[in-house]
C-alpha cells in the first residue's frame, strides 16, 4: 500500500521531469531551419560581411525563408564567401539577378541577410527545373531586351551583393566629404 | 618543523580521504546490478531524495524567474530592447542559474539528508550490523541513494528551468507588456538544443555527481558521535555548494568559451 503510494509520486516527478524537458525542447529551443522541410544552398561573395554569424536568419521582405550556413574565405580572392540553406520551396524562384545584402535588424539588433528577389522568368525556371522549354505567349521582358538570365539552383552564386554597412567606414567618409568642401 | 610536519600530515590525511571516497563509490557502483531487489531501494530513495524536493526546487525556479524578468525589464526598456527579454531569462537559467541553483538547493534539501541519515546509521552501529548480516552496506544503502540523487539532479534541473520561464513569461509577458509572440519567438531564435540545453544537462548530470558523493562520503566517513554528524552535515552543504560553484566555472570556460 505504502509502496504504491511512493511508486505513483515517483512516477509523477519523472513525468514531471519529461515534461519539463519536452517543453524546453519544443517551446524554448529553436527546431532547426526554418521549417523542417528540404532546403538547397546558395552561395554569394561580400566585400564585408560584418558581424554576420552562422544561423542569422536569411529574409525576403521580412519573412525567414533560411539560415546561414557557414562563412569562409575565398581560397583564391579573400573574400567572404555565405553559404545559405534555403527552404527547397524557394529552388529555381529566384532569377540570377537577385540581390543580397547583409542588413540589421533594429540599432543594436543582430545583423541578417536580406534578399531581394528578382523573380525568375517562366523559361529560365523550367530550365532550371529540367523540364522542357515550352514556348509561352507572354512577352519575356529579358529576351525583350536580349538580356539571358537564369534561375537560381542549388550550388549557385549570386554576384550581386551588399556588404555590411561598418561604422567607421562611413564616419571616415563622411568627415572625408566635410572637408572636401 | 612541526610547521613542515602539519603541512605533510594534512596533505595526507586530504588524499586518504579523497582515496576512501573513490573506494566507496567504486564498491557502491561496481557490481552486478540486480534490478529485482535494487529496484524498490532506488524509487524510495527517489521518493525521499527527488520527489520531496520537488516542492522547493518549483517555488523557488518560480520567483527566480519572476526576478530575472523583472530586473531584465527594467534594464532592457532603456535600450527598447524589452523583446529580448525572452532570450535573456532562457539562456541565463538553461546555461547556469538551473543547474547551479538546483545543485545549491539539492545540496541544502537532500545531501544534508543523506548525510545525517547515513551517519546516524553508523553511530548506531547499523552499517556494521548490516556487516554483520554478510549485506554489504554499500550496495544496500549507499548505491540506491547515489543514483537516485544522479538520476533526480537533472530532472528537477529541468523542471527548475522550465518553471523559471514560465515565471518570467508571467511577469514579463502578463505584468509588464512584453509582447507573447515575440518573447516566445525571440526565444526559440536564440537558443539552441545542443549548445544551451543539452550542456545545461551534461552541468546538471556532474553536479548531480559531485554533491552526491560529497554527501554519501560525509556520512559514511564521519565521527559516529552526535558532534561527527553535526560536522558532517555541515561539511556537506558547504564543501559541495563550493565544489558545484568552482566546478561550474570550469564547465562553462569549457562549454561556452569559444
Amino acid at each position: 500500500m505504502n509502496t504504491r503510494k511512493i511508486e505513483i509520486l515517483v512516477g509523477l516527478f519523472v513525468a514531471l521531469g519529461v515534461a519539463a524537458f519536452v517543453m524546453l525542447a519544443l517551446k524554448v529551443a529553436n527546431a532547426g531551419i526554418s521549417g523542417n522541410g528540404e532546403t538547397y544552398t546558395l552561395e554569394a561573395k561580400f566585400d564585408n560581411i560584418g558581424s554576420l554569424k552562422t544561423r542569422a536568419p536569411i529574409k525576403v521582405g521580412g519573412v525567414v525563408i533560411g539560415r546561414v550556413e557557414g562563412i569562409r574565405i575565398h581560397p583564391q580572392e579573400f573574400v567572404p564567401v555565405v553559404s545559405m540553406s534555403i527552404d527547397r520551396h524557394y529552388e529555381c524562384q529566384f532569377s540570377d539577378t537577385t540581390s543580397v545584402s547583409i542588413l540589421t535588424s533594429g540599432i543594436l539588433g543582430e545583423q541578417y541577410l536580406g534578399i531581394s528577389p528578382v523573380i525568375a522568368s517562366k523559361s529560365a525556371k523550367q530550365t532550371c527545373l529540367g523540364e522542357e522549354v515550352v514556348s509561352n505567349d507572354e512577352l519575356d521582358l529579358g529576351e525583350l531586351f536580349g538580356v539571358e538570365s537564369a534561375a537560381l539552383k542549388d550550388g549557385d552564386m549570386i554576384t550581386d551583393t551588399k556588404s555590411a554597412l561598418v561604422l567607421e567606414e562611413l564616419i571616415g567618409q563622411f568627415l572625408f566629404n566635410q572637408s572636401s568642401e | 618543523m612541526d610547521f613542515l610536519q602539519q603541512i605533510g600530515h594534512k596533505t595526507l590525511s586530504r588524499f586518504a580521504s579523497l582515496g576512501r571516497a573513490t573506494r566507496m563509490l567504486l564498491g557502491a557502483l561496481c557490481s552486478m546490478p540486480n534490478f529485482r531487489k535494487g529496484g524498490p531501494l532506488l524509487i524510495r530513495q527517489l521518493y525521499m531524495v527527488g520527489h520531496q524536493s520537488l516542492l522547493i526546487i518549483m517555488v523557488s525556479g518560480l520567483f527566480i524567474g519572476m526576478v530575472l524578468a523583472l530586473q531584465g525589464y527594467t534594464v532592457l526598456v532603456d535600450y527598447g530592447a524589452e523583446d529580448s527579454l525572452g532570450p535573456l531569462v532562457a539562456l541565463s537559467l538553461l546555461r547556469e542559474l538551473g543547474p547551479v541553483v538546483t545543485a545549491l538547493l539539492f545540496a541544502g534539501r537532500a545531501g544534508s539528508a543523506l548525510t545525517a541519515e547515513i551517519g546516524l546509521m553508523k553511530a548506531t552501529e547499523q552499517l556494521s550490523s548490516l556487516e554483520m548480516m554478510a549485506i554489504d552496506p554499500l550496495k544496500r544503502v549507499i548505491s540506491p541513494r547515489f543514483w537516485a540523487g544522479f538520476i533526480s539532479m537533472p530532472l528537477l534541473a529541468l523542471i527548475f528551468s522550465a518553471i523559471a520561464i514560465l515565471g518570467a513569461h508571467l511577469v514579463g509577458v502578463d505584468w509588464l507588456g512584453v509582447d507573447s509572440g515575440s518573447f516566445w519567438s525571440i526565444m526559440q531564435s536564440q537558443v539552441s538544443f545542443e549548445q544551451d540545453i543539452v550542456n545545461g544537462l551534461i552541468k546538471s548530470f556532474v553536479f548531480a555527481l559531485i554533491v552526491t558523493w560529497i554527501a554519501l562520503y560525509k556520512g559514511y566517513d564521519c565521527i559516529p558521535t552526535s558532534e561527527g554528524i553535526s560536522k558532517a552535515t555541515t561539511e556537506t552543504v558547504v564543501h559541495s555548494s563550493l565544489a558545484v560553484l568552482g566546478f561550474d566555472f570550469v564547465l562553462t570556460a569549457v562549454m561556452f568559451s569559444s
